[in-house]
């Protein structure tokens, strides 16, 4: 059997997180009842004209500089045009001839090295209604709130070879254009769609195999599952002697395969021109620099930042880095608490073990920013031990609460003079002769037995040190 | 006053009589209303008459006016308006079936600049369907017919506006032209009209044909009252990023205007094969008469001028096919019955609701932008559209104005033309070329072929340059007597 080599280029379709939507007044929020944000313009309606956003243009260029493109000066609005309910004009507006980005790149860290991934180009479009079926009366109905919701649609060169490196590239680029604050880039709810281009060549060879283009891939894991499911799809045309076809593919993430899409995606003569509404978009120097100066520290520094200033391992600035949300928290909690090491082990272990429970993404999360700097302050200064402060800290995560408030409302502050502690430490020891006998036959792991009942007769509040100086002390005047 | 003395009179002169108090705009607007009662059953000139409608604005408006509230030139004055502007709350059709029943939840931006200057609408005009036509037949609510002669068309796609002008169903209208369709129809009724500097005018509300092509202007019996018509629509509209900042027209530095020192230019090429005789008679006529009043004429080649209708009908179906694209059935329009797919949707719902001029020119657009086809006839059309504007750039440098006709013939007799649709197209030749640059084009009348039908004198200008032209053309009528002509003196005054 011969080796081959997969090749693959991405589409990745990000929607800008302005308020309003492309070319009208209309909100662009997620998530409202269908066709709240409709009107005259988005709706296509016969002498209606597009005005631009120009938030739209800013957020393009801010994702493009942070991409490290060339701005172009100059470019241009076209139509795409097709047929389909969920398009209002029949038309698409999109930047086919000049795009607003070109010849950008992002470096990448996969299977432990370090990949540069060519930007062919980055153009502005409007995103496509969408439409529901509803079953009771057998119909299509369509919903125009997405209708001309601005999007970015960001064009890699064909340089992947592994899914590794897709799913790499796609979480850099989601904590990048996070970052720039241009978009939430949340895949679950359709703000970030990534189009896979895929081909399968011998090992060696130049030439490129015939490609296909995947859509339809609703997180990270459906996508490595994809590229591994299409490539394993190519291998077998290629080795059986089959024809693979230059065509759109849905992907299938319950049955494990992708199916060739109806005429519509495939039919690609959409016949682009340029469209008269709309004036071409002119870059001035000064408006890049100025938005260029406005760019915030990006993963790359920052993370060197993290290592640098705050001496933690690179494996932890990498995850911390990884996610502006995530950033947030531990900044915040570091600035709070002053102790930028204690912040980041929290953050890399509470706060992802908590994400990881509830099946969470670090943008989903709603608890204040200062939560966990009050907590760990409150834990530094013994106001209440680490046990609590977990528990605390889980409380926060699940419902806001003020941390502060929690601890004082359940009675949960540490409990450190021996003067409270020294009855119940007589009454553990009374009531657990056997493990006290191990102990004083040289069994001192019992003593781990003993503080785990102290303390549950503390209920959780009691400060370890003091509880285990105690209990020694007890221990050893029954020595005898 | 009698309606008949009332209805002789220009815009200009029924704004002054109302501010005077002589008349008032409730009578205006019953003049005009049994005006069009008496007449557009043959004419068929509007789609739609505001009657009770158009007299309670007119009250309202004369209450203003007589409470100081309203001094524009125009006010209380009745008008009437091209039924591919939007009206909220009122139908607007574009002569097509496809959009019989439309009934559009907002106005154009000029439909609002005219209610705030207190002009009084009395109905939504007849034109050619979706603007494609040379004639005004092409409506899905039959063709409209010339006054001078009612066995020949007004013109297209503006028929409906220039028609009520001529017949005094309207004092002055509004129309769009995209490649002639106001200023052919104002030759061929013997009106004048503008089509003014691209971008002068909002285009919002106006519906579509061609976007970069597109301009809402004025028709009216002389040029005095294009200008104030002109006037009350023009600015910066943020509805369309296309409008620029533009200047009114001087009134009166327009009715002052001297010939001294006017350079005027007339291309050969515009008295080449197929013009008629007595057309390029007339026209030549006329540009003698602003050599008689100071001007200097002199004749010039435009040879570019021969690509002009190809550059036109590309664009101009290439955007069209596109624009129309949104007519599916699916959100507003005619939808098929017999549809069962959604396939069937798009396919019945548009061959049942467009006609056949609009089915050859989308299918035109269509084939120009296929893919492949681009590069042979779309690019090919901003190269030479950038050709057009250098040699009219050049020509600029020379001329202050561009004389010569407006259309090679006189109106021709209903039928003739739609079965010859090449014919018809190439009778644009002239009045396409301002259009595909932008530049700012008038139609005035000046003669009369040997069937009393009307000819138009066409004058292109440089951009922003309405001042200059609406001054040249208030000279022109106020030493000539054509445009005071109307259809029923046919044979008195010849």
């Amino acid at each position: 059997m011969a080796n081959f080599e997969t090749v693959m280029g991405i589409e990745v379709h990000v929607e800008l997180s302005t308020k309003s939507k492309i070319f009208c007044g209309c909100s662009a929020r997620f998530g409202d009842e269908a066709n709240a944000h409709v009107c005259e313009g988005c709706a296509g309606m016969p002498g209606t004209l597009p005005t631009l956003n120009r938030r739209v243009v800013e957020y393009a260029v801010r994702a493009g500089l942070a991409l490290n493109c060339e701005i172009s000066r100059f470019s241009r609005f076209d139509r795409k045009s097709y047929f389909y309910p969920d398009l209002p004009a029949s038309y698409q507006v999109t930047q086919l001839y000049h795009p607003i980005c070109k010849n950008g790149h992002l470096d990448i860290v996969a299977d432990g090295k370090t990949k540069r991934i060519g930007i062919n180009r980055i153009h502005i479009e409007e995103d496509a209604g969408k439409l529901v079926h509803d079953d009771w009366d057998d119909c299509s109905l369509v919903d125009y709130n997405r209708c001309s919701v601005p999007l970015i649609e960001i064009v890699s060169e064909p340089d992947f070879r592994s899914a590794d490196e897709v799913v790499a590239y796609l979480e850099k680029l989601k904590a990048t254009l996070q970052y720039l604050g241009v978009s939430d880039c949340k895949m679950q709810e359709g703000s970030m769609r990534a189009d896979i281009n895929l081909s399968v060549r011998p090992v060696g060879s130049e030439k490129f195999g015939v490609r296909t283009e995947m859509k339809n891939m609703a997180s990270l894991k459906s996508i490595a599952r994809a590229i591994a499911g299409e490539t394993r799809r190519h291998i077998d045309a290629i080795e059986s002697g089959e024809t693979l076809i230059q065509e759109t593919r849905r992907w299938d993430d319950n049955k494990g395969f992708s199916f060739a899409m109806r005429n519509k995606e495939n039919a690609k003569d959409y016949k682009y021109f340029p469209d008269p509404n709309l004036m071409p978009v002119i870059v001035e120097e000064e408006y890049i620099r100025e938005i260029r100066a406005s760019l915030p520290e990006l993963p790359e520094e920052k993370k060197a930042r993290y290592i640098r200033e705050f001496g933690l391992p690179e494996y932890d600035a990498d995850i911390l880095t990884g996610s502006r949300y995530l950033v947030a928290v531990f900044e915040r909690a570091a600035d709070i608490c002053k102790n930028p090491k204690e912040a980041s082990n929290w953050v890399m272990t509470e706060l992802l073990k908590l994400l990881n429970d509830a099946q969470m993404q670090p943008e989903d999360m709603k608890f204040s920013p200062d939560s966990l700097g009050t907590i760990l302050n409150m834990l530094t200064e013994g106001k209440i031990n680490r046990a609590v402060a977990k528990k605390t800290f889980a409380e926060v995560f699940e419902s806001d609460v003020d941390p502060v408030d929690y601890v004082r409302k359940n009675g949960l502050m540490q409990v450190s003079d021996t003067g409270s502690i020294e009855p119940v430490i007589r009454e553990v020891l009374d009531a657990n002769r056997k493990a006290v006998s191990e102990y004083l036959a040289g069994n001192e792991k019992s003593i781990q037995f003993l503080i785990g009942q102290s303390m549950k007769a503390l209920r959780g509040k009691g400060d370890p040190q003091v509880v285990r100086d105690l209990l020694i002390k007890g221990l050893d005047e029954r020595k005898g | 006053m009698k309606d008949e003395n009332i209805l002789n009179m220009t815009a200009l002169e029924v704004a002054r009589a109302i501010r005077s108090g002589d008349i008032t705009s409730p009578q205006a607007t019953e003049a005009v209303l049994s005006a069009i009662e008496e007449k557009d059953g043959e004419l068929n000139g509007y789609i739609r008459v505001f009657g009770d409608r158009a007299i309670a604005r007119a009250s309202e408006v004369q209450k203003q006016i007589e409470r100081g509230a309203l001094d524009y030139p125009l006010a209380g004055v009745p008008y009437a308006i091209k039924d591919n502007i939007c009206t909220e709350g009122i139908p607007t059709t574009c002569g097509s079936k496809m959009l019989e029943n439309f009934i559009p939840p907002y106005s154009a931006t000029v439909v609002h600049d005219l209610e705030r200057a207190g002009a009084v609408s009395v109905g939504k005009l007849n034109l050619d369907e979706f603007c494609m036509g040379s004639t005004s037949e092409t409506s899905f609510f039959g063709p409209v017919k010339n006054p001078w002669d009612t066995t020949r068309v007004p013109g297209g796609s503006s028929g409906g506006a220039a028609a009520s002008v001529a017949a005094r169903m309207s004092f002055y209208a509004y129309g769009s032209d995209t490649g002639g369709s106001i200023r052919q129809p104002c030759s061929y009724c013997g009106v004048s009209g503008i089509k003014p500097t691209y971008g002068s005018v909002s285009r919002f509300g106006l519906i579509a044909y061609a976007s970069s092509l597109d301009q809402i202007g004025p028709i009216g019996r002389d040029m005095l009252d294009c200008a104030a018509a002109l006037n009350q629509i023009i600015g910066k509209d943020p509805a369309d990023q296309t409008t620029i900042d533009t200047v009114p027209i001087d009134l009166s530095a327009a009715s002052e205007f001297s010939g001294k020192g006017l350079r005027i230019g007339v291309p050969e090429d515009f008295f080449a094969e197929g013009i008629d005789p007595e057309v390029e008679a007339a026209v030549r006529k006329a540009v003698h008469v602003f050599s008689e009043l100071g001007a200097s004429v002199t004749s010039f080649r435009l040879p570019i001028a021969r690509y002009a209708i190809p550059t036109y009908y590309i664009i101009a179906c290439a955007e069209a096919c596109s624009n129309l694209s949104r007519y599916d059935g699916i959100k507003y329009g005619y939808r098929s019955q017999n549809a069962k797919s959604l396939s069937d949707i798009y396919v019945m719902s548009r061959s049942e609701g467009f006609g056949l001029e609009v089915k050859r020119r989308i299918m035109l657009g269509n084939y120009v932008l296929s893919s492949g086809f681009y590069d042979a006839y779309y690019k090919k059309a901003l190269q030479s559209k950038a050709l057009i504007r250098k040699a009219f750039d050049e020509a600029f440098v020379k001329y202050d104005l561009i004389l010569g006709p407006t259309a090679p013939s006189t109106a021709p007799r209903i039928g003739e033309s739609l079965s010859d649709p090449l014919r018809m197209y190439l009778s644009d030749v002239y009045t396409v070329l301002p259009n595909i640059v932008g530049l700012p084009s008038a139609s005035i009348p000046c003669g009369f072929d040997r069937n009393n039908m009307p000819v138009g004198l066409q004058m292109i200008g440089p951009y922003r340059s309405e001042q200059t032209m609406v001054g040249a053309a208030c000279l022109f009528q106020r030493s000539t007597a054509y445009h005071l002509r109307f259809p029923e003196k046919r044979g008195e005054d010849a």
